[in-house]
């Protein structure tokens, strides 16, 4: 602040006025959504308002949550509950449970298809992916991956499933049509985490050993680029990407780096590393609003979320959640029950 | 990274069958008598690291058109060395091998200056004998298993991160206890930490009835920081804790242990792999079966990445920067070049819990971190790998 106002009196007082305004529009333009953050060794679920950026609730859930996400009319908010081996089915109107899904042994992470009945859902501990119809309650289909599946994606038009198998180092493409495996791409040591970009011209895959991003080419299953990263002082063995959020204009990808306790911004036009911002320790997974002007990040290791600001790419508040917070996912305002 | 692009995407079952045989080589050991009726060694330690091993490549080539199958040869200990030697000459013979051995360090120099032996790759899961990496170290042999130098140099970065200058040192009365004992002074040594009074265990001492008599006049002196204890077979370095003259931290063989496995490593997904086992073996993962499954997944990964079996190709994969293998640590492996360890983090623990992990922050080095643990290039007086790999 010294180095911006170093003069006078007067140049603090606009600083408090440009400040008082800022906070003004804040309000003003307040976006307050619900961040669900899993807890993974709390059992539990905390709630942030984005708002106030304070947890507003706890929800007791199944043992050991870690992959979350909300039903595409945001009525449903799907837990893996990795040691209850189930995904549980909860009410965002009352925070009841309202079923659990047959999800196989220790679900992980899962997606939910565009057509919002069909879920896939990793089992880590049994070298398979299972699907599931959450109308019928049903299990559609199990398919052998490679050991240890974790990171999940379908596609924006629904034709193709991810998994990534950690040991296997492999992303999976299944074909959702006739849910059989159609094509494996190596990547590096430990994948973890798949996304589509929103055109599904691209599939994105984080590799924690690695130290990678893969960028795959949807049409040729192929590797076109391998995205590196270096963090000042901080050694290439903690750089450990894992969770990656894409923002839907097409312009900057947010990479997760683990114990570097950093999260890396890459433009997408250049394919660069254009920032990285430091939050709590070992940050796992994002979450965006859907402004998409703020990012949430779970960091495991610290307990706490970090707020960050998208356009600014600076980290503006810390938030203290459950121990060893691990997903996120956000509800937007207008589906907030009263 | 250019091999990776080349060799990326599989379609799914169309690749012709490669069949990948790895040979398995144990001698089982005859642990001596120990006092504690606590202390077992599991009769399948090793076989079932390996075991865990195939069933993950397998689990991984079935995408990939591969088909990974273990040869076992394992002896028992009356086995005569001339007949032993002899059954595994023969394997050795038909032609270019993989081999995961579970032998002592002189047991397993022979083999592998065998003539039948120099087209065969071998990866020493057992021996953490300090010539293997050094003087004796042989171009066709790697070592997943730790040296004790990692264990001696993981704990002393701990210490001396901890300001625990002053060192007791208690030498079991073994011929491993003494190689540990060299192990740990070399590395009080490297980390400028002082060992105070260096001590030979008592024999035929009856720790169950007399520790809290035998102990304290045993340890008695007049300052240190800690007592470092070697005692590989387990004899007696669990009475020491809380039985030393000195209210002080024992480490080594019991207390704070440097391990290349253990049951409470839970992190890095390692809680994954711990079930895995748990599952096939109906026990906890040792060291030794990690060394072993480490071994085995090396292979695979190598075979995954360069699409070929036979030990040289195998060999130079896993000696180049290319090879990086996920092994639960934290960080990924990968093997040194200039005497075939397996680089890897050695983690502190106490019986439930992780302590730390060695390299600890703030041990630096010009290539990686993981090199502060162990021979070093400069350190290593190994010359077999200069002409093959640089």
């Amino acid at each position: 602040m010294r180095a911006l106002f170093p003069h006078s009196k007067i140049s603090k007082g606009l600083f408090s006025s440009v400040c008082a305004a800022g906070l003004l529009l804040t309000v003003a333009d307040a976006s307050a959504h619900w961040a669900y953050v899993t807890n993974e060794k709390d059992d539990s679920i905390s709630v942030i308002d984005t708002e106030t950026n304070e947890v507003v609730k706890t929800i007791d859930v199944g043992e050991r949550p870690r992959g979350v996400t909300l039903s595409h009319d945001y009525t449903r908010l799907f837990i893996c509950a990795s040691d209850s081996d189930t995904v549980q089915v909860m009410m965002v109107h009352n925070d009841s449970i309202e079923f659990e899904l047959p999800s196989g042994e220790d679900p992980e992470q899962f997606a939910l298809h565009p057509d919002n009945r069909h879920l896939y859902i990793a089992n880590e501990d049994d070298a398979i992916a299972t699907v599931v119809d959450i109308e019928t309650r049903q299990v559609v289909s199990q398919i052998d991956v490679g050991v240890e599946p974790e990171g999940m994606a379908v596609s924006h038009d629904g034709k193709y499933a991810i998994v990534t198998s950690e040991t296997s180092n492999m992303a999976h493409w299944i074909d959702t049509e006739t849910q059989t495996i159609i094509a494996n791409t190596l990547v590096d040591q430990r994948p973890r985490d798949a996304e589509f970009s929103l055109d599904d011209s691209e599939l994105w895959v984080s590799s924690e050993i690695g130290g990678t991003v893969s960028i795959i080419d949807t049409e040729t299953k192929v590797i076109k680029q391998v995205i590196n990263f270096e963090i000042p002082g901080i050694s290439k063995d903690r750089i450990q990407p894992v969770g990656m959020e894409l923002t839907s204009d097409g312009k900057t990808a947010f990479i997760a780096l683990g114990p570097s306790n950093h999260i890396a911004a890459i433009d997408r036009s250049t394919m660069t590393v254009t920032d990285y911002i430091l939050v709590g320790r070992r940050v796992w997974h994002m979450a965006l609003t859907p402004e998409e002007d703020k990012l949430y990040t779970t960091n495991g290791v610290s307990g706490d979320v970090t707020l960050v600001d998208v356009q600014d790419k600076k980290a503006l508040k810390t938030i203290k959640v459950g121990r060893y917070p691990w997903g996120i996912a956000i509800l937007p305002k207008d589906k907030i029950p009263n | 990274m250019g091999c990776l692009l080349l060799a990326s995407f599989q379609t799914y079952a169309q690749t012709p069958q490669l069949d990948v045989n790895i040979v398995y080589v144990e001698q089982k050991i005859e642990h001596p008598p120990v006092l504690s009726n606590l202390v077992a060694w599991p009769e399948d330690e090793g076989l079932m690291g390996a075991t865990l091993g195939i069933n993950d490549n397998n689990t991984t080539g079935r995408f990939l058109g591969q088909k990974y199958s273990l040869e076992t040869l394992i002896f028992e200990v009356d086995e005569p060395k001339s007949s032993r030697d002899e059954k595994i000459q023969r394997v050795l013979a038909e032609g270019s091998k993989l081999v995961v051995v579970n032998l002592p360090a002189d047991d397993l120099l022979s083999i592998v200056s065998l003539d039948e032996a120099k087209d065969d790759l071998f990866l020493n899961a057992q021996s953490s004998d300090k010539n293997l990496r050094n003087e004796e170290c042989q171009a066709n042999l790697l070592h997943t298993i730790p040296s004790r130098a990692m264990h001696g140099d993981a704990l002393m970065q701990f210490f001396t991160k901890k300001r625990w200058k002053q060192i007791f040192l208690i030498e079991g009365n073994g011929s491993s206890d003494s190689a540990l004992a060299d192990a740990m002074r070399q590395s009080i040594k490297k980390f400028n930490l002082k060992i105070v009074e260096d001590k030979r265990w008592i024999e035929n001492a009856d720790m169950r009835r007399n520790a809290s008599n035998e102990v304290p006049v045993f340890t008695q002196a007049r300052k240190y920081d800690a007592v470092v204890v070697t005692d590989e077979d387990r004899d007696f370095a669990q009475y020491i804790p809380y039985n030393t003259w000195l209210p002080r931290p024992v480490t080594g063989s019991a207390g704070l242990m440097p391990v290349t496995w253990s049951p409470v490593i839970e992190q890095w997904g390692a809680a994954q792999l711990q079930s895995r086992f748990n599952k096939i073996a109906r026990r906890s993962m040792t060291g030794r079966d990690y060394s072993n499954w480490a071994a085995i997944r090396a292979i695979g990964e190598a075979v995954t990445r360069t699409g070929a079996v036979d030990a040289t190709t195998i060999r130079s994969y896993l000696l180049s920067d290319d090879f990086e293998l996920a092994g639960f640590k934290g960080t990924s492996l990968s093997f040194r070049s200039w005497n075939g360890q397996m680089r890897q983090p050695i983690q502190l623990v106490h019986d439930r819990a992780v302590v730390a992990t060695a390299p600890v922050e703030g041990f630096l080095h010009p290539i990686t971190e993981l090199d502060t643990l162990g021979y070093d290039k400069a350190e290593s007086q190994c010359v077999s790998f200069d002409n093959n790999n640089q």
